[in-house]
Parts: structure tokens; sequence; C-alpha cells
């Protein structure tokens, strides 16, 4: 009877739930004897994410006996609509919780909530920074990843089940981390905030990444290996290395949250900095530049600038970008050659930086009109000029001189937004905004309008943002090195506290602006999914209709 | 050690990375890869309908 399915994997889901049984056993063992309380409700988290995850598998495998669920003359679009749903969740929620620590920053005597200790700042910024970055950038780089690699190789994903592993083993993640810091629960490294044993479960489900990535190149049609796959490959590589030299770690006990480092002193934080700027490099940046190398061709309908050009851009980008961490310890204990070096290698960065972003932007030759027509375009266009600005940024603020004034001051959290909210957020909205039509089989998006207003609201919102942070940002630098007549320093730290009051109000309004765009795309993309609007397949109504109308009666 | 490390990053280091961008450059550059790269170029614009077998 199923003579034409060709079954080419049944053996993925039940690895992949034998890996979950170990994994499940091992944490009923933690739950049992966990040494600290946070660590106890970490175990059960894990326990209802992963047990709904096996539960959910064995469902799906008693429904799927007479299909072949790993068809390998189709694309694996489910665990892509997975990823994006995902990072449209986790978009919101991050951005939300940005929002409402720009207003405990603004307003620290109202937003301040003695009884539940867990909205304390210190507990909300690792949670929000980590959920913008890996909960919602993470997942709009899995889902892109999934989605490009198997168009450009002509292939479906490799290992069955194993991409399911990788999306659901990378929410638990975010759950554990994200719950985590609320509980308490910190190594203290900037960026890298999780304990040990979410660090080995992501280094579990990052290595699976990998293995499917490389798998499906491996099996892929096309004989040339696209430039965009270059880059997601070096982003997962180089994320999977940094990840595991920077958490290098013993757990004081087996059953407890609580680790030790294996580094100090300065080794410590060159190696947390060399982490933390190629998490900027190659997680904020590589794999972004995948999605540009895809996303703008393919919308804007026009071949890549020059192939040529994204060659040179890609080796070079990834061979300098990863000496250009020492930059974030100029004027500290760290050698001044090794800080030189740092600062070098980040104002070369400047040229591959530039030579990418020219790249994507000529891509638009021939079909500058549609940045008018196409909002969606001209989103990751204006994601370019962000690009571009803050990569001529950064390498001026890593020049020792410059850094004195700008360093711990609120330009560096102008500058981060401005890439993060500009470039990275610009160009996955740009990429959600594409894909959720495609995937779901839409003519078009749910409302070109509301596009545009996203678009302007939240344009306005980075401007707003950005703006009132590098006034605050120089105001407090140049304040915090003025001296009096007398040799003495000018102004006290509370003033510069003070000053910054005004500005820390636009920012907040900026930051909501930007929130309110998302709610927005949010919005589209449900009802673009869901076939509404000028979503609504006209075609398929039509056809409908017909048949409703074949049901009445002939006059 | 530092004079080992500093030494090597001025030379052979130094060396290493523009005979890397050097090969970089050839290989993007080279005449015979141009058809490759022109229809790579297009390989987003041509990855509609189903998977061939």
């Amino acid at each position: 009877m199923n003579q034409t399915i060709k079954r080419t994997d049944s053996t993925s889901p039940l690895s992949v739930g034998a890996l979950l049984t170990v994994f499940l056993l091992l944490t009923i063992f933690i739950a049992a004897n966990a040494a600290d309380k946070a660590m106890e409700i970490q175990a059960y988290t894990f326990l209802a994410l992963a047990g709904a995850f096996l539960i959910g598998i064995c469902l799906w495998g008693a429904d799927q006996n007479s299909k072949d669920a790993f068809d390998e003359t189709e694309y694996d679009d489910k665990v892509v609509k997975v990823g994006v749903a995902m990072s449209t969740f986790w978009g919101l929620a991050g951005l939300l919780v940005g929002v409402i620590i720009a207003l405990q920053l603004t307003w620290p005597n109202i937003f301040y909530f003695a009884d539940f200790g867990f909205t304390n700042f210190g507990r909300l910024r690792p949670l929000h920074t980590s959920a913008v970055i890996f909960a919602f950038g993470g997942n709009v780089l899995l889902a892109s990843s999934f989605y490009v690699v198997q168009r450009t190789c002509r292939t479906r994903l490799a290992g069955g089940m194993w991409p399911w592993f990788v999306v659901w083993g990378y929410q638990i993640f975010i759950a554990l981390a994200g719950t985590g810091y609320l509980l308490g629960i910190t190594q203290s490294k900037e960026y890298a905030e999780p304990e040990w044993y979410v660090d080995l479960w992501l280094t579990i489900v990052w290595v699976v990444y990998l293995l499917v990535f490389l798998g499906t190149i491996w099996k892929r049609k096309e004989k040339h290996i696209y430039v965009a796959n270059w880059f997601f490959l070096a982003f997962i590589v180089t994320i999977a290395m940094l990840h595991i030299v920077n958490n290098l770690s013993i757990p004081v006990t087996l059953t407890g949250s609580k680790s030790v480092q294996l580094f100090a002193g300065v080794q410590d934080a060159m190696t947390q900095w060399w982490y933390g700027h190629n998490a900027v490099g190659f997680f904020l940046t590589a794999g972004f530049l995948a999605i540009m190398y895809y996303f703008i061709p393919k919308r804007a309908d026009r071949p890549v600038y020059s192939y040529r050009l994204s060659i040179v851009h890609f080796w070079s980008l990834i061979f300098i970008y990863i000496w250009a961490g020492p930059h974030h310890l100029h004027y500290t204990a760290l050698p001044q050659w090794a800080q030189t070096l740092g600062m070098t290698f980040s104002i070369m960065l400047w040229m591959p930086s530039w030579g990418g972003m020219i790249n994507g932007l000529m891509t638009l030759s021939g079909a500058w009109d549609k940045l008018r027509t196409d909002p969606v375009l001209r989103m990751m266009i204006v994601s370019l000029a962000f690009y571009g600005m803050s990569t001529f940024e950064g390498p001026m603020m890593s020049v020792r001189a410059v850094n004195a004034l700008s360093h711990y001051t609120e330009w560096g959290i102008g500058h981060v937004h401005s890439g993060s909210l500009g470039w990275v957020g610009y160009i996955s909205f740009g990429a959600l905004y594409c894909l959720v039509p495609w995937l779901y089989k839409r003519p078009a998006l749910f409302s070109r309008s509301l596009v545009e207003w996203h678009f302007w609201i939240s344009t306005i919102g980075i401007v707003f943002y950005i703006c009132s942070m590098y006034f605050a940002g120089i105001t407090e630098g140049l304040m915090w090195r003025a001296y009096n007549e007398f040799g003495f320093l000018e102004y006290s730290f509370v003033e510069t506290v003070e000053a910054k009051h005004i500005a820390y109000m636009i920012r907040a309004l900026g930051g909501l602006m930007y929130f309110a765009g998302a709610v927005m795309m949010a919005i589209n993309l449900t009802m673009t999914a869901l076939g509404k609007g000028e979503a609504r397949d006209s075609e398929a109504a039509e056809k409908s209709k017909q048949a409703a109308g074949s049901l009445q009666p002939a006059e | 050690m530092y004079e080992i490390l500093a030494s090597f990053a001025q030379t052979g280091g130094m060396i290493y990375f523009i005979l890397l961008f050097a090969g970089v450059l050839t290989y993007a550059l080279w005449p015979k890869n141009q058809e490759t790269f022109d229809q790579a170029a297009r390989s987003p614009l041509n990855d509609e309908g189903p998977i061939n077998d």
C-alpha cells in the first residue's frame, strides 16, 4: 500500500526520546536531592518542559504510522513555523522587560517593588538582554537558518526529529535561563549569566544544531554552498567555541545551582570579553548577515550585487572579529599590548563591515523604487544603514582615547541599541515579515499599512532612544572627568545621575514606541498566518464562494 | 612567554594573515570561478518549487 513512500528515517524520534528520558531521570534525581531551593524549582521546570516534549513525541509517533513524517521530497517548514512564532513571542517579552527596566532607571521610587524581589533591576536586566539577544535573536536565527539552508541546498533538513530537538531544546534553555535570573541564579558573566547545568544543556542543543546544519549541507543538491550558509555555519561553530570556553566552571555540588569559574582575575576578564564581543560578532552579526544575504536578494528580486565581495567579506569578517574583544578592557589590568591589539583589529573591522553593508545596499541596484512601495524591504535596507552607523561607531569607540570618554557611560548603551534595535531588530522583522506569508502560502501580509506604521513608529523610537543616550553618555563622561581649579572632581556621582533624568525619560519613550511597533508586527503576523485581510487567498476564496453558490437552487 | 608570543604575532602571525587574505582574494577573483559565482548570486531567486530528486 505504502510502497511509494520512501521511509528515510524512523530512528530519530526514538533517539531523541531516549536522550530526553536520560535527562528526565537525571533531573528527577536532582529535584529530589536539590542542594538549594532555586535548583529544585529549576529541576521541576525542566521536568515539566522536557516531559511535555517527550509526551508530544509519543503522541505524534502514534499519529504518524501511516505516513512518512520525514518526506525527503518536501521541505521541513513546520519547525520553521515554530521558530517564527517563538521569535515573535520572545521578542515581545524581551522588549517589554526592556521598557520596564528603562522605567525603573527613570523613576526608581515608583517602579521599585520591595515585596517582589524578582522584579529588582539586577534580575530584570539580564532577563532583558538574554530575552532579546538569545530568545528573540536566537529563534530568528534558528528559524531563518533552517529555512535558508533547505532552499539554497535544495534538500530537506537532515536528522528527522533532531531539528525539533534543537528548537524545543532551545526553548527549554531560554525558560531555564530566564526563570533562573528571576530566582537569583547567575554566574555574573555578562550575556553568559546562566549557571553550569543550563550551559551544559545548551551545549548539547547547540552541537545537535551544528550537526543538523552540517548534515543538511552534506546532502545538498547544489554544488556550490551559498554564502548565507557560510555565515550561518561560522555563527554556529564560533558560538559553540565561545560558549564552551567562557563557561568552563566546576559546580560546587552536582545537585546545586552554584559553580566556580575556572579562570580568575584578568584572564577571566579577557575570556569574558573575548566571548562577549564575539557574541556580538558572530551571534548578532554573522548570523544576521546570513539573513541579509538571503532575504534582501529574494525580497528585491535582484541577484547579490557582488558575489566576489561577499566571499572577501565573509573571510575577512570572521578572521578579524575574533581578535577585537580586548577593546572592552582599555585602562584595566590587561597588558597594554593586548589592548592595542584589540583596538587595531576593531579599526580594521570597519572595512569588511562596510564592504558587507555596501554589498547589501547595492543589491537594490535597478530596484530602488521598491524602497518606496515595499515597507518590508525598506525595513531591511534601513537595518543596513544602522549596521553601517554602528560598525563605524564601534571602531571609533574602540580607540583608547575615545574609550576614555565613552566607556561606562550611556554612550555604550546608545551604541549597542543602535546596533540591536536598528540592525538586528530590523533585519529580523524584515525576515519575519517575509517568512510568514511564504510559510503559510499567503499572497501578502495581513496589512501593508500596518507595516508602514510599525516602520515609522519604531524608527522614531530608535532615534529617541539613541539620541537621548548619546546626549546622556557624553554629558556624564564629561562630568566624570571635570576638575575644578583646586584639582578636585567638579561633580559628585549623584549629580551625573541627575543630569541624565530627562534623557532617561526620552529613552523610555523611545523604547515604548519600539515595543508598540513590535506589537503591531505580532498582530500583523498572526492575522497573516490566519489568512485574514490582504493575506486572504482571493483564488481560494473565490472557489469556496463558487462551491457555496453551487448549492443554491437553480433559477 | 610574552616575548615569544609578541615576536610570533609580529612576524609569523602577520605573514599568516597576509597569505590567508591573498588566498581568499585569489579564490574570489579567479576568472574560472566567475560562472559559479554568477550562478550563486542568483541562488536565492531560483529556489522555488519542490525538491528535485
